[in-house]
């Protein structure tokens, strides 16, 4: 139990400062990098708590496709003069007492709201109680995803494929003086423009016009 | 306090939370770290959902965190490819030059 809540306590310290690092860091890179700092550690968490199918599909989905495309998106884009310096600029100083009030409010709505409530034991009337305790949690996961849950994980494939089709629709464009292969024009092409019967003169030659 | 329980997660989630509120408020220079404080907002959903998950031994609340992951990978990839389509257009992500709509 107390190793438990020492891992417990050095992954969320990780996790805040790392949080806060995306936030305030002045390079974009930077905050990239805490980024998947932070999600590491979180996942770290989710496998120590006993969700090891989610912790794992966090490392995969997280660190290995969303934030290598923020490190894409970041290199691709000039953001080297376009530092991230929110408490140095006087114009957005501003903005700083009501951003902080407005979270600090939310904050501690937030902590009344786990305080005031009594862990009820009687709140377990979902059908879904998980009666595979044997299993390891990947399997009893699976168990109700591909039964239960069948129409909404195609529902979410889809939402992935209408993503990667409007992500491939907005950034494609067509650039002037590309060549490029015209099937329509391949397939529509007749003998009589293609191929020409000439009468050919003896000690001539034809003269082809290009 | 050596004792972890489910209020601990909860405020994990919720320091995690505000800081990504902070972030977006606070946030007047680069619209990447305003995306990045949106992935930190989803992450301390997942936390809640996964922790609740755990303690009141249901599932249900591992499987919506499954959908939450798949919904925020495509919010990244579709929020990324129009933050390189308006910089291609505009040349800034400077999100006091994304002024357009006067808003």
């Amino acid at each position: 139990m107390i190793a438990h809540a020492i891992f417990f306590y050095v992954f969320s310290l990780i996790a805040i400062v790392s949080a806060i690092m995306v936030t305030v860091s002045k390079n974009t890179v930077h905050s990239v990098f805490f980024l998947i700092l932070d999600f590491i550690s979180i996942s770290c968490l989710f496998i120590m708590i006993g969700a090891e199918f989610l912790g794992m599909i966090m490392l995969i989905v997280y660190v290995g496709a969303v934030a290598v495309l923020f490190l894409f998106v970041v290199m691709m884009l000039n953001v080297a003069q376009q530092k991230n310096q929110w408490l140095l600029s006087e114009s957005s100083s501003g903005h700083i007492p009501v951003g902080l009030i407005i979270s600090s409010l939310i904050f501690f709505e937030l902590i009344i709201v786990i305080g005031g409530w009594k862990y009820k034991p009687d709140l377990f009337n979902s059908n879904n109680l998980n009666k595979f305790n044997e299993m390891s949690n990947t399997h009893s996961l699976g168990q109700i995803l591909y039964t239960d849950y069948v129409h909404i994980f195609q529902i979410s494939g889809m939402i992935l494929l209408i993503a990667m089709i409007g992500a491939i629709v907005l950034t494609f464009r067509q650039r002037e003086g590309v060549k490029k292969q015209s099937y329509i024009k391949q397939i529509s092409r007749e003998r009589s423009e293609g191929v020409d019967v000439l009468e050919v003169p003896s000690n001539k030659g034809v003269k082809i016009d290009d | 306090m050596t004792e972890i329980g489910l209020g601990h997660y909860l405020t994990l989630g919720a320091v995690i939370f505000t800081i990504g509120i902070i972030g977006i408020f606070l946030n007047r220079k680069n619209i990447i770290v305003i995306l990045m404080s949106i992935e930190l907002i989803l992450l301390a959903v997942n936390i809640n959902l996964v922790s609740f998950s755990i303690y009141l031994n249901d599932l249900t609340g591992q499987v919506f965190t499954l959908f939450i992951l798949t919904v925020a990978a495509a919010e990244a990839a579709i929020g990324l490819a129009i933050i390189v389509v308006y910089y291609r257009n505009s040349g800034t992500i400077r999100v006091e030059e994304i002024d357009k709509l006067k808003g």
